[in-house]
């Protein structure tokens, strides 16, 4: 098997089965009628990149792996998904933050994933920006609303945005496989995309008249499967249904 | 304007709807049609919406992927048909925030069955069959009722209804033929909301409040215990064919009437439940009303912003 390849896609995966998840359970309890749609939009775009992902993944792993088995199998430490995706939703505001933070940085993923040497890879990423540049309009919308708004959606999205910010740095790590995966001409290197990601952050954030974090603690670890106390939780539920009912088909 | 006058616009409107003529919002209409469309639309509306929170309740929990997807597109497409109906409503002059207001403050009902817990993933397969396949009987006549908006609505509402109702047959298929859990899963499941499906078809005719004048005006076409019937005829032979059982033991084929013969249905669960008792009464309505109240400053916000842009845009323009 190609254990860095492998490794390599669940790392750009594992983004969005999270994201996907986090923004399920909004389902039904959104502020309105149009932005509960909206957001399970976007979490279904997510959830059906995860397949095409995964399918592709379990297709390396060989023994009769299936896209369930690498969604909903693996131990937390398995899991490399950034620490943003993960975090709660604390509010609306938390909401649309963490999804902002991270559409920005998936657009200029994806932009650069088109040109992969590998073509399943190229293919998928160039699906799916198409629903990320929608994403990224609805989220940075929502940060312009929110931040010149009214008072106190400015200091809820300022809020936010203070706590999350401690999450974007680990968007452009690299692990051992992504390094490899890299030079072979197949990933993105993240470290190249980052000037960029703060530009446009940037500028969204002085439209939306909002304060950039001036802290420069970041956190990271979810790319080398240590997450957040949050994770734990997300997982339960997630794993809940093939953990209670081992090797059954739904 | 007189009541002589009143009576004569009474009369076309009647005749209008005697040959088959919708109905539009800008159209004169008796205000009790308005008030019983509104009453209707609105009750219809909430469901969806209400609707949402019990199968919303599996989304994070889905056992693959692909049921995933597929739940997540159905609650969504519950919100879109809410969005619509509220819409419909509106046309007849009564706004959404008041809609809700309603709502929330029990003045307005939604369906009583949304008021059962959802507590096995098989919830998801007989809320899919039995509860979208009791909905697509009540509501596929209105496709033809007097008000175009609503029968506008309703045509692609039953269209979406027909597809949920099959994909939750299918998702008690695969239980059926699955594991001996799987399969008491299901069984399980349609024990729970086999009565309550039957009781969402309303009242017996006897009961029933609204009937001769809404048959008149074609929000609706067939009476509440034809339409139960209808469903169990329906309904019976699907369960026999993934060998799941009626929990009904009266249940019987009447060569006679070619109709299954049924079991009494208990009417005091069903008020108690539309009384506002029911297993989840409470927790549907917090559900709704947090989601109304924490949402209040985002609301707000949007509004700031859009009056905002809006007189920035004057200035630019003088």
């Amino acid at each position: 098997m190609k254990e860095n390849l492998y490794k390599y896609i669940l790392g750009i995966a594992d983004n969005s089965l999270i994201l996907g998840q986090r923004l399920g359970e909004l389902c039904g309890h959104g502020p309105n009628l149009e932005t509960d749609i909206a957001c399970t939009n976007i979490s279904l775009d997510l959830f059906g990149q995860v397949r095409s992902y995964y399918q592709y993944a379990a297709k390396i792993k060989g023994e009769n792996a299936t896209e369930d088995d690498i969604a909903f199998l693996r131990k937390e430490r398995e899991y490399l998904n950034v620490l943003l995706v993960e975090q709660p939703n604390t509010d609306f505001a938390y909401t649309i933050t963490r999804q902002f933070l991270f559409d920005v940085y998936h657009f200029l993923f994806l932009t650069e994933l088109q040109k992969s040497h590998d073509m399943t890879l190229a293919a998928i990423a160039k699906k799916s920006i198409k629903e990320v540049s929608y994403h990224r309009r609805f989220s940075s919308d929502w940060m312009k609303r929110l931040g010149d708004g009214t008072e106190e959606s400015k200091q809820r999205i300022q809020d936010a945005l203070d706590a999350l910010w401690t999450y974007t740095d680990e968007l452009f790590h690299q692990t051992e496989a992504d390094k490899i995966i890299v030079s072979e001409n197949i990933g993105v290197d993240v470290t190249t995309l980052k000037q960029l990601y703060y530009t446009e952050v940037e500028t969204i954030l002085s439209e939306a008249t909002l304060e950039v974090p001036e802290s420069k603690w970041f956190q990271k670890g979810g790319k080398d499967g240590i997450h957040t106390e949050h994770m734990g939780y997300l997982l339960s539920d997630l794993q809940y249904m093939q953990r209670t009912y081992p090797n059954m088909e739904w | 304007m007189s009541e002589e006058q009143l009576k004569i616009l009474e009369a076309q409107f009647e005749a209008r709807i005697a040959r088959d003529e919708k109905i539009e919002p800008k159209d004169w209409m008796p205000e009790k049609y308005r008030k019983t469309h509104i009453r209707q639309m609105s009750q219809h509306a909430h469901s969806e919406i209400v609707g949402m929170l019990p199968e919303g309740n599996w989304i994070t929990r889905a056992p693959s992927l692909r049921r995933k997807v597929a739940l997540l597109a159905k609650v969504q497409d519950e919100a879109g048909h809410g969005l619509y109906l509220y819409s419909a409503c509106e046309t007849l002059g009564i706004s959404r925030d008041e809609l809700y207001e309603q709502l929330h403050t029990g003045k307005a009902k939604y369906s009583s069955i949304f008021n059962y817990p959802t507590v096995t993933w098989a919830d998801m397969g007989a809320i899919g069959w039995l509860v979208d396949g009791a909905a697509i009987i009540n509501q596929v006549p209105l496709c033809s009722t007097s008000y175009g908006p609503y029968a506008r609505a309703m045509i692609r509402v039953c269209k979406e209804e027909s597809f949920h109702q099959r994909q939750g047959y299918e998702i008690m298929i695969k239980l059926a033929n699955g594991t001996p859990e799987q399969k008491e899963m299901a069984q399980d499941a349609l024990n729970r909301w086999w009565w309550p499906s039957l009781m969402m078809l309303g009242p017996t005719d006897a009961e029933s409040v609204h009937t001769e004048q809404s048959m008149k005006w074609k929000l609706k076409r067939k009476s509440n215990d034809d339409l139960r019937q209808q469903f169990i005829d329906q309904t019976v032979p699907q369960a026999d064919l993934i060998g799941l059982t009626i929990p009904d033991p009266d249940l019987k084929w009447n060569e006679e009437r070619q109709s299954y013969d049924f079991g009494p249905i208990n009417w005091d669960e069903f008020w108690q439940v539309v009384k506002g008792h029911g297993p989840c009464n409470k927790e549907r309505m917090n559900a709704r009303v947090g989601a109304w109240e924490r949402g209040t400053w985002v609301r707000d916000a949007a509004m700031a912003h859009a009056e905002k842009q809006a007189s920035k845009k004057l200035e630019k323009a003088m």
